[in-house]
């Protein structure tokens, strides 16, 4: 049995890695938030107190519970019927509709912001409705974003139900109305709650979005503990507000695991396909559905790349070629090219980083035990807590020398404060790989006398490597785009892409609003280019096992 | 081999040449935890094949996996030689393994299959590739080394798995039920293949079968299992 408490002791040593990068960069900045916002020089009860009944708060609260109702709901509307026209029916195209969709949601929250925006402002192509900062353009922003994730969640249940069940019900008279609300509605209940959770928890976490549409006249909690920071510089407001968040996400995040598991239950491992061909009859249905979605979808990226374009007389690309101008001192200390320049760098250190210490977790879950499932839900924890939190409790912890080391305004800390974000996801990518690999694969290896680290390199590896491809762009795009924890350790000299862009939001004049643009779309095309290379390694992972 | 085996007879005395299990026992955690092998106690002499036969689930994977390293040995020894060997790690133990299934590795050609263990004990190119042919000549699979694995029928994966495990020159072959994911009509001929090409590499073997007839024609020797226990 020395065997065993050998391996157990290299399983320690080995988390060690994870463990002491979360610690540091997440698990100890969390702590810090709780203890500002509880203790702050003394039990404080009455300040804290003070801090949850105000006015604002109790108006931020109210406003993050609605926004994150009502962009549910609009997600659900719009997305159920989604699902049907482009899952239950089966047709020519359909594949590229579905492809189309799902854009927006691995766009970067700045640019849904800037395309909103540019969309509802005042010069924008929809200026005359007037919905600038206001509740219904973040709304309708919310929904742009997270209509995908409904149609692909209700659209896999949907097309795997068993059509026979529907014929049944028809000939036991029941017509199409009742056999819908009767048949197919109740079997589908589990998938659209299992969506819905998700999209609440998504658009209760919201943070860009809400900061850039609503101004200062829209607050949810996520931006009014970037206000209480930026503006009133009161920390301890802000570390109250972000204890009110992180219950608020344990909430959503427990009504979401609740209905995946009855969702799970229900579904119970079965597949059948119960896909149908597009008859004529149904374009009464499949027209106004795909027009909304077509609509909601184009409209703002069209706003997006036409304002980009439009110039004081006519269209041209002033603004792209003003990417690599300086600015002046006001408006961005440097040039845009050199944000962009800054984000690449950056996101490439935390991709790296979130990723080898992703391969580490990876490594060490790949056999289930009680051990591997408290590390799995220790790593998983950044999920549950709104990059905006994570962001403050970095700002309050590593402001000061750790170990002697000057780590204020360090310019990695934007890094390290992207990994932390992307590490849940590299795992969630990397984990079922690592457990399709048969073990006895690695037996054969071992009698083979390969040590366990040549099983490693010489089995597990070269089986990865492609898995470890997507998680690496995956890591990479999140870290681009990432807004929430940037903007609290993003210094101002050195800004990213997403953080110049919303700079360039809040200044008036077209210069800096086309410049916002243009670069908006420039950060969306760099997206869209990783995400593209990453799909193409995941269909090979596919093609490969 | 020969030459060392008789060093470590002289060097032990009495203990007896090959493999010695005594009293081993294995038990799978769990609430109730399973024993799944008690009281076990077998040898195999150097050159001999000794097949394993029983039901499924009576525990003969299990006290082959216990013997071979993978599976944890919760109280008795293994011996090789006269020396315990229960705590020496897998990749150290020098005892082969056949899987049922094969468990080719999928990324990697035929040919370098059978070279991967040649790889692990730092066997210099010429003389890998000179082994890797000689081994697929003795399985019947010479000029398919550039082959991927994936395009091989179950007959010649089986193949290729022993050529694999006989490449490194094991101390012991252990095979769990290595025909018996193949067709009727194929295992009859691989058994008879499997038992010339064990008595040509002269390698001592332990053959986990639940096929009476397969373990006749490929064991000197049968031992039967049944509830975990030797009989």
């Amino acid at each position: 049995m020395r065997t065993a408490a050998h391996h157990s002791l290299s399983w320690w040593l080995l988390a060690l890695i994870p463990l002491a990068f979360l610690g540091l960069f997440f698990l100890w900045p969390l702590g810090s938030v709780l203890v500002h916002g509880l203790f702050d020089g003394g039990f404080d009860v009455a300040g804290t107190w003070a801090v949850v009944t105000s006015s604002r708060t109790a108006d931020a609260v109210v406003t993050t519970a609605l926004l994150a109702s009502a962009g549910t709901v609009g997600s659900v509307l719009l997305g159920v019927p989604g699902a049907y026209v482009l899952y239950r029916l089966r047709w020519r195209g359909q594949r590229a509709v579905r492809a189309v969709v799902a854009v927006p949601f691995v766009l970067p929250t700045i640019v849904v912001a800037a395309a909103f925006s540019a969309l509802l402002g005042r010069s924008g192509p929809l200026g005359l409705l007037g919905l600038d900062q206001s509740v219904a353009a973040i709304i309708a922003a919310l929904v742009f974003y997270n209509v995908s994730v409904v149609v692909r969640v209700v659209g896999g249940a949907w097309a795997g139900l068993d059509p026979a069940t529907a014929a049944a019900a028809a000939t036991l008279g029941a017509d199409r109305r009742r056999v819908f609300a009767h048949v197919t509605l109740p079997a589908l209940v589990p998938a659209i709650a299992s969506a819905a959770s998700v999209v609440f928890l998504f658009c209760a976490t919201a943070f860009g979005v809400v900061l850039v549409l609503g101004g200062t006249r829209v607050r949810t909690l996520e931006t009014e503990i970037y206000l209480q920071v930026n503006q009133f510089l009161d920390l301890r407001a802000a570390a109250v507000l972000s204890i009110l968040q992180i219950v608020f996400v344990a909430l959503a995040l427990w009504l979401s695991a609740a209905a995946r598991r009855r969702r799970e239950r229900v579904l119970g491992g079965r597949s059948l396909d119960g896909t149908r061909p597009f008859v004529r009859a149904d374009a009464w249905v499949a027209a106004p559905v795909l027009l909304t979605l077509g609509v909601l979808v184009a409209a703002p990226m069209y706003a997006l790349v036409e304002r980009s374009l439009r110039t004081l007389d006519g269209h041209g690309f002033d603004h792209y070629m003003a990417l690599f101008g300086e600015p002046g001192r006001t408006v961005l200390p440097v040039s845009v090219a050199q944000a962009a320049v800054n984000s690449l760098v950056t996101a490439a250190i935390a991709a790296a980083v979130a990723c080898v210490v992703g391969q580490v977790v990876a490594a060490l879950l790949t056999r289930r035990s009680r051990r591997s499932g408290a590390l799995d839900a220790v790593v998983m924890l950044p999920l549950g807590v709104s990059a905006v939190v994570v962001g403050l409790g970095m700002l309050l912890t590593l402001n000061r020398p750790v170990l002697g080391i000057d780590l204020r305004g360090s310019w990695w800390l934007v890094a390290m404060a992207q990994a932390v974000v992307a590490l849940p996801l590299v795992v969630r990518t990397l984990v079922p790989s690592a457990r399709a690999i048969d073990p006895r694969l690695r037996f054969a290896a071992a009698t083979l006398g390969a040590s366990p680290w040549r099983v490693w390199t010489r089995v597990d590896w070269p089986l990865l490597r492609r898995a470890f491809g997507l998680a690496v762009g995956f890591a990479f795009a999140i870290a681009l785009g990432e807004f929430g924890a940037t903007t609290f350790v993003a210094r101002p000299d050195r800004p990213t892409l997403p953080t110049a862009i919303y700079r360039l939001l809040g200044r008036p004049g077209i210069e800096s609003i086309g410049m916002a643009f243009a670069a908006a779309v420039v950060l969306a095309a760099m997206t869209a280019a990783i995400m593209m290379v990453s799909e193409r390694m995941r269909t090979q992972v596919g093609a490969d096992l | 081999m020969n030459h060392s085996t008789q060093n470590a007879a002289s060097r032990a005395g009495s203990a007896p040449a090959g493999l010695e299990v005594r009293d081993v026992r294995v038990v799978y955690p769990g609430t109730p935890p399973v024993v799944a092998v008690e009281g076990a106690t077998l040898s195999v002499a150097p050159g001999e094949t000794v097949a394993l036969l029983g039901p499924s689930g009576c525990g003969k994977s299990s006290l082959l996996g216990a013997i071979v390293g993978i599976v944890p040995v919760a109280a008795g020894a293994i011996l090789w030689d006269g020396s315990d060997v229960t705590a020496v790690p897998v990749h150290r133990r020098g005892f082969g393994l056949v899987f049922q299934d094969g468990q080719l590795f999928p990324h990697r050609s035929l040919a370098r299959n059978v070279a991967f263990g040649l790889e692990m004990a730092g066997i210099a190119r010429e003389e890998r590739r000179a082994r890797v042919e000689e081994l697929l000549d003795l399985v019947g699979l010479e000029g398919y080394g550039a082959r991927a694995v994936t395009e091989l029928s179950g007959g010649q994966r089986q193949r290729v798995a022993l050529a694999r495990s006989l490449a490194p020159r094991p101390r012991l072959l252990a095979l769990d039920e290595p025909l018996s994911s193949l067709d009727a009509d194929l295992r009859a001929r691989l058994a008879v293949d499997v038992r010339d090409i064990l008595a040509a590499a002269g390698t001592a073997a332990i053959v986990v079968t639940h096929d009476p007839a397969e373990a006749e024609v490929m064991a000197s020797r049968v031992l039967r299992m049944a509830d975990g226990r030797l009989l």
